[in-house]
């Protein structure tokens, strides 16, 4: 229970209160007081919460499987000096830095978040974070809604469908609508058909994705960023692949005014699915329009160099209603993992991680497309990521790797069923060459099975 | 680069360290980009500092040393539950095979991450009194979002479009009505009564046919507990609308009364407060979002779908989730959709599930009962020198106000919070809720010992003598942390938000 209290405790407060029992403290009117038996699990000693745990981790079999699972989320090299930090106390048990001089720490851990999202995406301004990519795009549509006061989107249709179903659960609480580009036969967005559809002027944003959900590098044609300008459209780009940013022209430098994104791939464990960390970075014409918490840089009585939080004009707790978000909590712990990532990889290790990412993912390219009846879907560059169409039901394929121990990807069917004999498949600096040769050969002994049925 | 500086006071910004060539190696090099893909794709520069592990190392030790938490003192938070964090959570949320599971891991590859995710859900629902609850939504405003996402669409299904407007105290977490908004809907602030709470008759004056929801915090956030509250839900009802409970306070009310007994169709929890998830600094939180039957269908995806598929189970110690198997549902036409990317704050359920573990029903009582012992000890302690503006027995938090000590001395709340900072001690939220001038909101959980308290007590009657005696020295405070007083005004006026290389 971790709870100090002896009886003489107990006895002595109760008695300084003035009541002469707990229950009395607690008393509720007689119509709503509790008589249901509580149905919740049993109560144990530390020991037996581990084993109990240690239960439910050995049925997690999927940990042991060679796996090209992508798809927003990424297996990446972590160094353990990541968790060293992190985990230390002061940063994981303190809340949110509102007390400035006891926050000096944090807040300068998130003012350089905040740099070093804005270096990656090539923005003037980035926020503290937001739960996770997803709603990062959300966020970054209702900026551009608030900005020009319009009251639909366009999305590519190459966005991760779990971000676009996001915005859409957003969208139809603020009535905005949404509508989609279509995607091309290399796997990038239709740019001829984004330019026409932002002439309207109905849409206050076009967001894009790069590396797409298909892993193909994207950026606004210039034809396109100047349809978006002239149409005051405002660009956004989302990154769900953070390591990317290490390799690719920024989103800012194609165009971006606001870029959305997940920084998972920074050091955030894949813990099933969360808590990772989104991002938000925007240039200065959008900075009262960004949501969420901003650490800024100040001096103190003394003029000491001081960190603080600001702009909170924009944020619930002043605004209420009239906020920029509701946002309140946010990711800060997965945003500190984040930037000590960041700090051990430096320019050189993030590089190289891009590189390995590259480099693998090219690897796995030539060998699955190598065998017979498969082959490349998409023939635009890519960074980690690929499209594999099979030419027979994803699903059985994937079910077939699953019993040779190998989680091949995902079914592209589950989202797209145009594409139901694909197989989005990811490799990163952890894939082997070994892995590759046994997925490889895996499939070639499927797909034979598949073509003779 | 520059050279660093070693003033105790000031900490060079990772920027401002490190050379080029001092990379580490923990992965192999890579080849050039250009030899994967077309020159134009690519960056021309990646302006980030290489530093050797060490110097990382020593940078965050040392801003982890300029930074406050439970870990090193007192941490009366109202409102925040800055309770202890169990170090057997992290160890549990930490293992292989939570950590590196892959959320698209195939049901029949992830039964044990399900099975937590399905243990805590059927757990929060019992103990709270809802059909069952949604551990997709991140954090409580992003749960309060979801629920009125389904007040939203459930009157749209029933052909209520004209339900456009929510109810929401003035005593509400600011979250309400920006949540409100995010929907479209209008708010509509009441004001409390005498006794720091809602009347029945406040909210029938503005009940009608275009009531959507009314959204409630009880204990409300002056710590008192609603004691009208079901005459208030049943009004609320009859008029056709849904009541909303913001969870914020639920560590006041665990195995003793149940928001959906209280009337509650819809609720949040913010499990990083009440069940010990830490904070880390302002997140991740961890939000699931609960329902009454009515609003099931409407709950955010995915939710954990569970089938008795193993009765030869039945006999031996294996709990009844054991002989289930998981699925995680997708396939839910009425639903909101998701409100996230994935599935869940997996390894926050994880956290929680060890707490619940940890306690049982019996002890998570016992949890509320001493929440609302320690508030109450400190509230009577505290009205011998502070002005407490509701002289009754709280929940697990009360305000006071320095309203009365700043006419007669010219010190203020914020005076006092950081004189408290002064002392080891974090100070009470302050100047919240908006109802009460000069306020400190405080809470101070039940893992704080009387003895932690009675430090406290007295620590803030010093402080109040002191503002008698010395107002000056008050005002002046904090003088120990590693910065004074922060110059807000110029950080809002002159906004300076990242690095720039001089």
């Amino acid at each position: 229970m971790y709870t100090p209290h002896t009886d003489a405790d107990i006895r002595a407060m109760l008695e300084a209160i003035g009541v002469g029992s707990l229950e009395e403290l607690l008393k509720v009117p007689e119509a709503i007081a509790l008589k249901a038996e509580l149905d919740v699990v049993p109560a144990l000693a530390e020991y037996h919460i581990a084993r109990r745990f240690e239960h439910f981790a050995s049925k997690n079999a999927a940990v042991d499987y060679a796996s090209f699972l992508g798809a927003g989320a990424y297996r990446h090299y972590a160094p353990p000096a990541i968790a060293a930090l992190a985990m230390r106390g002061e940063f994981l048990t303190a809340y949110t830095p509102y007390q400035a001089e006891v926050s000096q720490g944090y807040l300068q851990a998130i003012y350089e978040w905040q740099t070093y999202i804005c270096l990656l995406t090539g923005m003037d301004i980035s926020n503290a974070s937001v739960y996770d990519g997803a709603t990062a795009l959300a966020e970054g549509a209702i900026m551009a809604l608030n900005a020009n006061g319009r009251k639909k989107v366009l999305v590519s249709r190459a966005i991760d469908p779990n971000y676009r179903a996001v915005l859409k659960t957003y969208c139809d609480g603020l009535d905005v609508e949404v509508d989609e580009l279509a995607v091309l036969a290399d796997g990038t967005t239709d740019m001829t058909a984004l330019e026409s559809a932002v002439e309207s002027k109905a849409y206050a944003a076009v967001a894009l994705q790069s590396p797409n959900f298909f892993g193909a590098v994207e950026r606004l044609s210039p034809g396109a960023l100047a349809a978006a300008r002239a149409s005051e459209t405002v660009p956004i780009a989302v990154v769900t692949e953070a390591i990317s940013l290490g390799a690719l022209a920024t989103p800012g430098s194609w165009g971006a005014e606001i870029v959305v994104g997940e920084a998972q791939s920074f050091g955030v464990a894949l813990a099933y699915g969360g808590p990772y960390a989104g991002f938000i970075a925007t240039t200065k014409d959008h900075m009262r329009r960004i949501p969420g918490r901003l650490v800024g840089k100040s001096v103190d009585n003394d003029g000491r160099t001081a960190y603080v939080l600001t702009l909170q004009a924009r944020e619930q707790h002043i605004r209420r209603e009239r906020a920029t978000s509701n946002i309140c909590t946010n990711q800060a712990h997965c945003a500190l993992i984040a930037t000590i990532y960041l700090a051990l990889m430096g320019k050189t290790g993030l590089r190289d991680v891009a590189a390995l990412n590259l480099a693998r993912s090219r690897e796995l390219a030539t060998a699955v497309s190598s065998i017979d009846g498969i082959d490349l879907r998409f023939d635009a560059p890519f960074f980690n990521e690929i499209v594999v169409d099979v030419h027979a039901p994803a699903a059985a394929v994937l079910a077939a790797l699953r019993e040779r121990k190998i989680l091949g990807g995902i079914d592209l069917g589950r989202f797209y069923p145009e594409y139901a004999t694909c197989i989005l498949m990811n490799a990163t600096e952890l894939t082997t060459s070994s892995e590759i040769a046994s997925l490889a050969a895996a499939l070639g002994e499927i797909v034979r099975v598949h073509a003779n049925v | 680069m520059s050279t660093p500086t070693f003033d105790k006071t000031q900490s060079p910004l990772i920027f401002d360290l490190g050379q080029d060539g001092r990379a580490n190696r923990y992965v192999d090099a890579g080849k050039p980009l250009e030899a994967f893909l077309p020159k134009d794709l690519l960056r021309d520069d990646l302006p980030l500092p290489d530093n050797t592990e060490l110097d990382v190392v020593r940078h965050f030790t040392k801003l982890s040393q300029r930074t406050f938490g439970i870990d090193l003192g007192f941490y009366p938070l109202g409102s925040c539950t800055m309770k202890y964090n169990p170090r057997v959570n992290d160890a549990m949320a930490a293992k292989r095979e939570f950590a590196q599971l892959h959320p698209y891991a195939p049901d029949d590859l992830a039964q044990g991450a399900l099975q937590v995710m399905y243990e805590l859900e059927r757990s929060l629902a019992s103990l709270f009194g809802m059909a069952a609850f949604s551990l997709n939504p991140s954090a409580g405003a992003h749960a309060e979002l979801s629920a009125l996402l389904i007040a939203k669409k459930y009157f749209r299904d029933k052909g209520e479009t004209k339900r456009d407007k929510v109810i929401v105290p003035d005593t509400a977490h600011g979250t309400n009505p920006a949540s409100a908004a995010m929907c479209g809907f209008k708010v509509i602030s009441i004001p409390s009564d005498e006794r720091g709470r809602v009347s029945v008759a406040e909210i029938e004056k503005v009940l009608g046919p275009d009531t959507a929801v009314c959204m409630m915090t009880n204990p409300n956030t002056l710590g008192l507990f609603e004691d009208h509250i079901h005459e208030i839900a049943a009004a609320v009802h009859d008029a056709g609308g849904l009541m909303y409970y913001d969870g914020a306070n639920a560590n006041a009310i665990m195995g003793n009364v149940r928001p959906g007994d209280m009337g509650f169709d819809l609720m949040h929890l913010n499990t990083h407060k009440t069940f010990t998830i830490p904070h880390g600094g302002g997140g991740a939180g961890h939000g699931p979002v609960g329902v009454a039957a009515h609003l099931v269908d409407y709950l955010p995806t995915p939710v954990v779908r569970a089938v008795e598929c193993h009765p030869e189970l039945a006999e031996g110690p294996s709990a009844p989730s054991d002989r289930m198997k998981f699925t995680l549902d997708f396939d839910r036409p009425k639903s909101i959709g998701p409100m996230r990317s994935f599935w869940s704050n997996f390894a926050h359920a994880v956290r929680a599930l060890a707490y619940i573990y940890a306690n049982g029903a019996e002890g998570l009582k016992r949890v509320s009962e001493l929440a609302v012992l320690n508030a109450n000890y400190i509230r009577v302690k505290v009205a011998e020198f502070l002005d407490t503006p509701y002289p009754e027995i709280c929940r697990h938090e009360f305000v006071a106000s320095a309203q009365e000590l700043k006419k007669e001395t010219g010190v203020k709340a914020l005076d006092i919070a950081k004189a408290l900072l002064d002392h080891g001690m974090m100070a009470p939220t302050m100047y919240f809720p908006l109802l009460v001038p000069e306020c400190l909101m405080i809470e101070p959980t039940e893992t704080e010992s009387k003895e932690t308290l009675d430090v406290f007590i007295g620590v803030l009657r010093e402080i109040v003598e002191k503002a008698k005696t010395n107002p000056a020295e008050v005002m002046a405070a904090p003088v120990t942390t590693v910065v004074g007083r922060v110059d807000e005004t110029r950080a809002a006026r002159q906004p300076d938000l990242r690095w720039v290389r001089a």
